[in-house]
């Protein structure tokens, strides 16, 4: 305690030296992340004779399919973000009720940091292997009686992209909040329940609102990772870019319309701005969520 | 409190749990089931056939029909060695920190954190490629070419990648438990910034480290765009050439490649001791219910 | 307040700085650029009497020891044969990168790979793209340029076509009917089965399917409106399939109907026995890869034998043993080189084949470029 008070008052007139301990974060983050960045953010603005916001504005034009792409890019990153995040959620407490060090808790967590990152070509293909036109699941469901349509439902992105997604924003789901449900001490049940409290009680007034900010959080991640996600999309679904990621790949490699890639830089950067104004909300969401807790 | 109420609520607690993780684990196993199928077929009369696991059994012919297979495994070894170090160096002490003493960069550091996965893939190598560039020339010239343009140089680009996952998890270990008390408990006992860090902190947060190594060896034994689009090998391309050539093998190694990056998960779980939990925490139990007995 | 954001005007001074602090420091050059081979420059030669004749090039490629190709998967022409036969007739070990990669991804990693010795040696590339980048290219001509046809190579040398392929329909025969004209992909027998390798706006072979379709319902290969409406209906049926035809989906029946270059459909009968290629009557539509030489190419002498060796007879009759149409064809034919088992394998053919010119190709785009997405989303 003794060294607390002179610290902040130090602090006060020496602040160049506490940010000395985030100089090696900065200084990685800028050369590898800001500065790509910013070489995207900059590519945008280029066009055949210098600055121009033809790139930016000729994304928005009337009858434009990228804002149709960009509409459905949030719908799919926010419905995979909020189903993932509440399976994830369930399965991370069904987890955590798991001895501790047994089989089951490493069986999981180990499954799931593996296929929280399963993704592109290999996951398609064993998604059509299962769901497609000749997959098994396919067959076993028409056994059943249970008609799949034309079975063409998993090439659609708000169908089958939607499944497919959550195959690995569950895993996430679970990897990135279980430490927060393990941090829920066992005292505080056992307080509550002293207190007189119901089960639904120490869910309504005790764990959900320590684990609201972290929730959010882990809900935002979900809803980046599936935005920008595009290896599995693009083995799904070749024919049309519905997706904004689609979008951009299309601008960069295609072989058919050239000299497309400020255009394609441009849409990387609306990409950017959008996870800004999500971050904007979820900044303000958590300020209110943890205003009582005395962090 | 009677025990009954106890026992209850531990019984409901086990149901739910069987049910939860019974009904998720099929869900993550259908597909997987999907590639077994495939791979244990003989395409031409559908019959069931263990040719191509007995060909991948075959190491060595395996070896010599596709010598990129194994450069890949060995370089997504090492990247999955060194990218979870690079990135709890650079976060745990920063995070930490933060938190303690630069509560108003809170906001900053984790919009950065998350930034990476804003940007998918194909434009982050647009913007890495001057950096590389510029990296690889240096490399280049102060330690030679073959070390210069080694794959394993990647590794700081992954841990950019994996950043906004570490971050998460980082952050949701350091929510829960107080910082603050913590570090300044053990500065007052006179404890350096360093000890504070590897003897406080760092155990304290030991589930959220883990989770955040987790997710940096799978990110890397499953990252395949970038390494693709800067021509270094590593095994996800490598498995991807092989699936030019034969397409039931590839799917057999992309199995085995999930059951290995499964394996070396659940080793590295028994690495930082018991998660949630702790051998020391089970001996101080011993040790405080035998001072009480 | 005030002193937070003087704070964060801060944070972006010292970025701002950083990024221009690190443009201006770039490692020293080294020499990696250009290698010389006794008191030749590699990277300037013209042609092998440059070097002082066939064998002397030989020597200066085996000095180099290494190849970097890209963008050429095994089963593409025959490229697996062709890089294995390179490999063992001359001891210099080649690196395929990037199998996948379009043509665009070819010229993109030249230029993010510069100076580096992973650097691509040599490109095949769609007529789009090398037209549009022939100042990365380094002129050479190879010793059998005189077998060439003039309008296949350019004057200089700077490019020169290599292969040409149909376009044409691959089927697995144990799953579906065999098609004898295009109103067949659309009835209900091919439900959920017909896929075009790519988005016809950014693949070349997709391109190229959609013309091919619009030759074959009357239209032309420039006007492909025809072709479009095909695919509309196609998709209004239910037989088309969006997903991207690889090796592993025909084999396992995902796809049991794929539009690709006859050239990819043909080697799919070593794995899957029932595997078939059609080409429709008076539908013939052949396209031709461009082949060139990176001008900072790590290893210039071994790019230019690799050449020599794609347009000798070994490396062309290896396309056509691959169904592809070697450039050389004419030449060789009648001076009696042409591998005659896989002339005869090649798919049947009635009609004259069409090669699309530029305009066309330039018409064609505008019009997908306007109404694909449209009819097909």
């Amino acid at each position: 305690m003794a060294d607390a008070p002179r610290g902040r008052a130090l602090g006060g007139l020496r602040p160049s030296g506490a940010l000395l301990g985030v100089v090696p974060f900065f200084a990685y983050t800028t050369v590898f992340l800001l500065i790509p960045t910013l070489v995207v953010v900059i590519g945008a603005f280029v066009g055949t004779g210098g600055f121009t916001l033809d790139n930016v504005t000729g994304l928005f034009s009337a009858g434009s399919a990228y804002v149709t792409a960009l509409e459905q890019s949030i719908v799919l990153s926010a419905v995979t973000a909020l189903i993932g995040a509440l399976v994830g959620a369930v399965l991370a407490y069904a987890v955590s009720t798991a001895k501790p060090g047994g089989v089951v808790k490493r069986f999981v967590t180990s499954l799931s940091g593996v296929l929280a990152q399963f993704g592109g070509v290999a996951l398609a293909f064993a998604f059509l292997a299962t769901f497609g036109g000749v997959g098994y699941m396919t067959k076993v469901l028409n056994d059943l009686g249970v008609s799949t349509g034309s079975g063409l439902w998993i090439y659609e992105w708000n169908k089958g992209l939607m499944l497919v997604y959550l195959y690995f924003q569950i895993p996430l789901m679970l990897i990135v909040f279980l430490p927060a449900v393990e941090g829920l001490r066992p005292q505080w049940r056992e307080a509550t329940e002293t207190l007189g409290g119901t089960t639904w009680t120490y869910w309504r007034r005790v764990a959900g609102p320590i684990l609201f900010p972290p929730f959010v959080g882990a809900t935002l991640l979900l809803f980046t990772n599936a935005f920008s996600a595009y290896a599995t999309a693009k083995a799904i679904v070749t024919q049309g870019a519905p997706l904004v990621p689609l979008q951009i790949d299309g601008a960069l490699t295609s072989e058919v319309l050239l000299g497309q890639a400020n255009v394609g830089r441009a849409m990387a950067m609306t990409m950017v701005v959008v996870v800004a104004v999500v971050m904007v909300i979820y900044a303000w969401v958590d300020r209110r969520a943890s205003r009582w807790l005395a962090r | 409190m009677s025990t009954g109420l106890r026992a209850n609520v531990h019984r409901r607690q086990r149901m739910m749990r069987w049910a939860v993780i019974g009904v998720v684990l099929v869900f993550f196993a259908l597909p997987l089931l999907g590639m077994l199928d495939f791979t244990t077929k003989d395409i031409n009369t559908g019959a069931r056939s263990l040719a191509t696991w007995r060909t991948l059994a075959n190491v060595g012919q395996i070896n010599e029909q596709y010598p990129t297979l194994a450069t890949g495994f060995v370089n997504s070894i090492g990247l999955a060695v060194i990218t979870p170090i690079v990135m709890l160096v650079i976060l745990v002490p920063t995070m930490t920190w933060v938190r303690l003493r630069l509560p108003w960069l809170n906001r900053t550091v984790e919009f950065i954190s998350l930034l990476p996965l804003t940007v998918p893939a194909i434009v982050l190598v647009v913007g890495l490629t001057p950096i590389y560039s510029w990296l690889t020339g240096w490399l280049r010239f102060l330690l030679g070419d073959s070390i210069g343009e080694s794959t394993l140089w990647l590794s700081l680009a992954y841990v950019i990648l994996v950043l906004p996952y570490a971050y998460r998890s980082l952050d949701a270990g350091l929510r829960a438990i107080d910082v603050k008390t913590l570090s300044e408990a053990a500065r007052s006992l006179g404890a350096s910034w360093p000890v504070v860090m590897w003897r406080i902190v760092l155990p304290n947060l030991r589930t959220a480290v883990l989770s955040a190594s987790f997710l940096s060896v799978a990110l890397v034994l499953g990252e395949f765009t970038i390494a693709n689009l800067f021509s270094r090998t590593n095994l996800q391309v490598a498995m991807f050439l092989l699936a030019k050539s034969n397409a039931q093998i590839s799917i057999a190694v992309g199995l085995v490649s999930l059951v290995f990056a499964f394996l070396v998960l659940f080793a590295m779980s028994f690495i930082g001791g018991t998660p949630g939990g702790g051998l020391r925490h089970r001996r101080a139990l011993r040790r405080s219910q035998k001072e009480t007995a | 307040m005030n002193r937070s954001l003087t704070r964060r005007l801060t944070g972006v001074a010292v970025i701002g700085l950083a990024a221009a602090t690190f443009a201006a420091c770039s490692a020293p050059s080294s020499s990696s650029g250009s290698s010389t081979s006794g008191s030749v420059n590699a990277a300037s030669a013209k042609s092998a009497a440059d070097f002082g004749g066939m064998d002397a090039l030989v020597a200066a490629a085996k000095k180099e020891g290494k190849l970097n190709v890209i963008a050429l998967p095994p089963n593409w022409a025959n490229y697996g044969e062709i890089i294995s036969g390179f490999e063992s007739k001359y001891g210099i070990k080649i690196t395929s990168d990037q199998p996948d990669g379009s043509s665009a991804d070819e010229i993109s990693t030249a230029q993010r790979l510069k100076g580096q010795s992973t650097a691509p040696d040599v490109f095949d590339l769609g007529t789009a793209v090398a037209m549009a980048n022939t100042s990365m290219f380094a002129p050479y001509e190879v010793s059998t340029w005189s077998d060439i046809p003039a309008e296949r190579k350019d004057a200089n040398g700077v490019w020169v076509n290599d292969y040409a392929g149909y376009m044409s329909v691959g089927y697995d025969s144990s799953k579906v009917p065999a098609p004898t004209s295009m109103a067949d992909l659309l009835k209900p027998a091919f439900k959920g089965k017909v896929a075009l390798n790519g988005d016809p706006t950014q693949a070349g072979a997709a391109f190229a399917g959609v013309q091919m379709v619009s030759l074959a319902e009357g239209g032309t290969a420039g006007d492909i409106a025809k072709g479009v409406d095909f695919f509309k209906q196609l998709k209004a049926a239910g037989n088309f399939l969006p997903v991207d035809p690889t090796e592993a989906t025909i084999t396992s029946g995902q796809t049991p109907v794929v539009f690709d270059w006859a050239y990819n459909n043909a080697p799919i009968s070593k794995q899957l026995t029932s595997w078939k290629v059609w080409i429709p009557d008076n539908a013939v539509l052949a396209s031709y890869y461009i082949q060139a030489i990176n001008k900072d190419a790590p290893h210039p002498a071994a790019a230019r034998l690799w050449e020599e060796y794609l347009y000798s007879t070994e490396g062309q009759n290896l396309f056509l043993k691959g169904a592809a149409f070697p450039v050389e064809y004419d030449a060789m034919k009648s001076a009696g080189t042409l591998d005659a088992t896989a002339a005869a394998a090649l798919p049947a053919v009635t009609g004259t084949p069409v090669v699309p010119s530029q305009s066309d190709n330039d018409q064609a785009t505008a019009y997908l470029k306007a109404n694909w997405a449209k009819a097909i989303g």
